[in-house]
């Protein structure tokens, strides 16, 4: 049985594990460290947690401050409102300035289930990879959010790291190499490639399997870097399959989908379909069922798949 | 470190008349900008820069300076005048203002101007930026402090009492936020838009020390920020009565001359003013 952990819970374990070792890591949360984990720093590390109540464009700003004191800024609360409420701050005081900020925000996707569409955010990838100079991570298991954690404080400037509330499957190994804007390949095949990010990576590989039983071979890209999306892989994959699906917890106007039909479209253009939320709302429910409703499924990457390589023979 | 100048007041207001006088040319050359909410922030700034501050110009990113944010980040043109008759760039760098390829900004960039603690301009986000470096400065045990300078139409933003009531939860006395209530806004009179009077009583309640001033009274201006640095367990705010435009007869408390540049004419007669 494939172990199953949150990406939020892996996060505050990295801030404990980095906090002991990097007295230069600050941690700010908006009354939602609880939920997000920083709770876990916050109790080894008072003195650098700042708890900044409900109110998360002064948080953003002054996570901006303590950046210009060479401090390495993490700010958490749910995605919404973290991308969301406080996208100005980001963009006019944090990345215009070029500041050190980690902005790690959990509940994203509509994988938060019973909250309902308020909650459930399905814009942060649009929001934060349209800002200039922002890097956006999603990692697809709680492994990869320990990597990407560590990998954030070594890269200098801003970046958003996106977080689940739901547990999801882990995939991945702790010796499996992760560079920012580097793909890792999961799979190889011939037939078509499944690029893909956060929970739906898990969801890809599945797909693969039943694909392969069928006969069709995917190749199944782990694109944890959406933003800069890793150009040369994508090419690569695309020319070797000619039929490619991107598969996201996100709204398609802005998200992976988008981000990689960009990509190709300029270099090397492909039958694409894509797997995410279409022009619409999340609302309450538990994730399984959502997943269902909002087409997230392994069976919804499997019709996608055939659709696409039916689209590459005509 | 160079400790502050100690000038005497008529010292002090011969140097305001110099920013005054760049910061007219200044707008007259790029033709565009924000005279009215520049000039009413100059004698706040004069003092503050040649008697207060602890910083060097020869080394903007000395780590024990203390800070000043300008969250009004449209009077930015006193604030380069200022920076520029201290050394931190040549005074001909105020000619390229708002130019292509300047490093002078129509609104601040830490990344182009010396100086500059963050980049801004959009209202309301420069207090947290300060209640950030004050907590920074307490978490390094640091002495510097921090001023931030904001307008009285700038907090009309919501994030303002965020910060305001953060900076308060978190004992923040190395902070000093500086209100140039010039008493107009954009559109008009601020009484008239969106009031945000009484203002002392709004800090008072948020648990800020409050220190009702003249902004042109140099004596009054200094106290307050004696007086701001030996209160403890809590921040101080100056609210600074000021005059839109002051210095420029034709344009003071006119609520045209927020976001317009003199003619060449214009320039003149102000700086004929300003002898």
């Amino acid at each position: 049985m494939t172990e199953m952990i949150a990406t939020r819970q892996a996060y505050g374990d990295a801030l404990v594990e980095l906090g002991e070792k990097n007295k230069d890591i600050v941690v700010l949360d908006a009354d939602l460290s609880k939920s997000t984990t920083t709770a876990k720093f916050g109790k080894k590390f008072p003195e650098r947690f700042f708890n900044m109540g409900v109110a998360e464009a002064n948080m953003m700003n002054t996570a901006a401050g303590l950046a210009t004191c060479g401090k390495i800024a993490f700010v958490s609360s749910f995605s919404i409102f973290a991308t969301g409420r406080a996208w100005e701050q980001i963009r006019n005081t944090i990345c215009y300035s070029g500041l050190n900020v980690k902005i790690v925000a959990t509940h994203s996707g509509v994988s938060v289930g019973p909250d309902g569409a308020s909650h459930q955010c399905i814009e942060d990838i649009s929001l934060m990879k349209t800002i200039p100079t922002m890097t956006v991570v999603e990692p697809c298991d709680a492994v990869e959010t320990r990597k990407s954690i560590l990998a954030a404080v070594a890269h200098k400037g801003p970046i958003y790291i996106r977080l689940g509330r739901a547990a999801v499957p882990v995939i991945t190994k702790k010796e499996e190499p992760y560079t920012i804007g580097k793909a890792n390949i999961l799979r190889n095949g011939k037939d078509v490639a499944i690029v893909a990010c956060g929970a739906l990576v898990a969801n890809s590989l599945t797909a693969a399997d039943v694909l392969s039983k069928e006969g069709i071979e995917a190749t199944v890209v782990n694109m944890h870097t959406i933003k800069p999306i890793d150009q040369e892989i994508l090419v690569k994959v695309a020319r070797q399959v000619n039929a490619v699906v991107t598969a996201e917890q996100h709204v398609l106007d802005g998200g992976l989908g988008s981000a990689v039909a960009s990509v190709l479209a300029r270099n090397y253009p492909v039958p694409m379909e894509m797997i995410g939320i279409d022009n619409r709302f999340g609302q309450s429910g538990e994730p399984d069922i959502l997943f269902k409703e909002y087409h997230l499924l392994p069976e919804d990457i499997v019709v996608a798949a055939k659709r696409a390589i039916e689209r590459k023979k005509k | 470190m160079i400790k502050s100048q100690c000038l005497d007041i008529k010292s002090l207001e011969e140097r305001a008349k110099v920013i005054r006088r760049h910061v007219i040319r200044m707008l007259a050359k790029a033709g565009s900008g924000h005279p009215g909410s520049s000039l009413s922030t100059v004698d706040l700034l004069v003092a503050l820069f040649y008697n207060k501050l602890k910083h060097n110009p020869q080394q903007p990113a000395w780590p024990n300076r203390d800070r000043f944010v300008m969250s009004k980040g449209h009077g930015c043109p006193a604030l380069y005048a200022v920076l520029a008759e201290m050394g931190y760039f040549g005074i001909d760098k105020l000619d390229t203002l708002r130019q292509f390829g300047s490093i002078l900004q129509g609104h601040p960039c830490m990344k182009t101007t010396p100086g500059i603690e963050i980049s801004g301009g959009s209202l309301g986000q420069g207090l947290s930026v300060g209640l950030g470096i004050a907590l920074a400065a307490k978490l390094d045990k640091k002495d510097y402090r921090t001023y931030v300078m904001l307008g009285d139409g700038e907090i009309e933003e919501g994030q303002v009492w965020e910060a305001a009531m953060a900076a308060s939860h978190y004992k923040a006395d190395n902070l000093c936020a500086i209100i140039d209530q010039n008493g107009l806004q954009i559109d008009g009179f601020i009484h008239e838009i969106m009031s945000s009077y009484p203002i002392p009583d709004k800090w008072s309640g948020f648990g800020w020390h409050v220190i009702e001033i003249n902004g042109h009274d140099y004596k009054a201006i200094s106290s307050a920020y004696d007086e701001a640095e030996k209160i403890k367990g809590r921040p101080t705010v100056i609210v600074a009565k000021t005059i839109k435009g002051k210095g420029v007869s034709f344009m003071e408390n006119q609520v045209d001359w927020h976001g317009k540049a003199p003619t060449k004419e214009e320039a003149e007669r102000a700086l004929a003013e300003l002898e």
